[in-house]
């Protein structure tokens, strides 16, 4: 099945500046629909609100974090239980990575990245486009 | 008869007029005596208060309440300056990137595409201030920890030792740097810096 590229991204980073380099990156990869969060606690009301085929979080965020949001995803019924979500953050731990997988993250992006590895990482979630 | 020793609190905490007390009545008792040995006693009983009163000043004189009063707030306030002007900067550089980006897009064709690719590496490398960001963010706690500890024992040493703590009955403190260093204090913060306003102003009035 090939991938809409007009499908609503959701971008979730408490940096401005990271929001803006995501969203130019997916401009570039064919995604122009992209909304913008600056932390769990917005970016779960965005979602109860609009379908979203594609979520992109960073983690370290306050006062609703990475997992916290991932978390309530995941635990909010059917129609979250699948979205690709991918986590972008500059934690790079393995505890962290084990935990982001137990929370049901789909992929884990360290920062600083590049374009090249965004699109590997959405590819393996959402398949080729 | 000589005088009985002050009582000694329960817990073994003496505040500094306690001991000083208790110095004097071993002082005064050995006085009295006339021996040789305790004549010997006394000087170094004597030696002993000194030594006290100088480390007292000697600790009173380090201005320990200039660390939270003045340091830490000083080192915090540069970091978040260093962070506000790279944010400030990072987003100067996006806006004109993102207007390459469409012109680029304009051009078209191969040209334009070359374009965009290296306007994609800009951004990418502009991902610095959100790391750097971060780094800072996490050495501004860390410091705020070592402000509050720091809080802590000096409190604990001013209630043993009057006068610790504050300094500001302390005459200001020596500036040793010499002219030219006084000279070179780095960038401003914005609310204490000149504009170039300013600094025409200044020279057109010479």
């Amino acid at each position: 099945m090939s991938v809409d590229k007009n499908m609503n991204v959701l971008i979730v980073d408490d940096y401005n500046t990271m929001l803006r380099i995501i969203k130019n990156l997916l401009k570039q990869l064919g995604f122009p629909n992209v909304d913008e969060a600056t932390d769990g606690g917005q970016a779960y009301e965005m979602v109860q609100q609009k379908t979203y085929g594609l979520i992109i979080s960073d983690w370290n965020m306050e006062p609703v974090s990475g997992i916290d949001f991932l978390k309530n995803v995941r635990g909010s019924g059917e129609a979250y239980a699948n979205t690709p979500f991918i986590m972008v953050t500059a934690e790079s731990k393995t505890e962290n990575v084990v935990m982001a997988k137990q929370a049901g993250v789909n992929n884990y992006i360290v920062k600083p990245f590049n374009a090249e590895t965004l699109k590997a990482k959405m590819t393996a979630v959402i398949g080729e486009f | 008869m000589s005088e009985a020793l002050p009582s000694m609190p329960q817990e073994q905490s003496y505040e500094r007029d306690q001991v000083i007390k208790i110095i004097n009545s071993v002082i005064q008792k050995v006085e009295h005596a006339g021996d040789d040995a305790n004549t010997a006693i006394y000087e170094e009983l004597q030696g002993l208060q000194k030594i006290i009163e100088d480390a007292r000043s000697a600790i009173g004189a380090t201005r320990p309440d200039d660390i939270n009063a003045k340091y830490i707030p000083n080192a915090t306030d540069e970091l978040d300056a260093v962070v506000e002007s790279t944010a400030e900067a990072t987003g100067t550089i996006m806006d004109a990137a993102e207007i390459i980006m469409e012109k680029a897009g304009a051009i078209g064709g191969e040209h334009g595409d070359a374009i965009t690719n290296e306007v994609m590496k800009i951004f990418e490398a502009c991902s610095f201030q959100d790391i750097t960001g971060q780094r800072i963010t996490n050495v501004v706690k860390t410091l705020k920890a070592i402000e509050e500890k720091v809080g802590k024992m000096i409190t604990i040493i001013a209630s043993r030792i009057p006068g610790i703590g504050d300094s500001s009955d302390l005459p200001p403190e020596q500036d040793t740097r010499t002219a030219d260093e006084k000279l070179m204090n780095g960038p401003q913060m914005p609310d204490k810096a000149i504009t170039q306003e300013d600094i025409d102003k200044l020279l057109s009035d010479f």
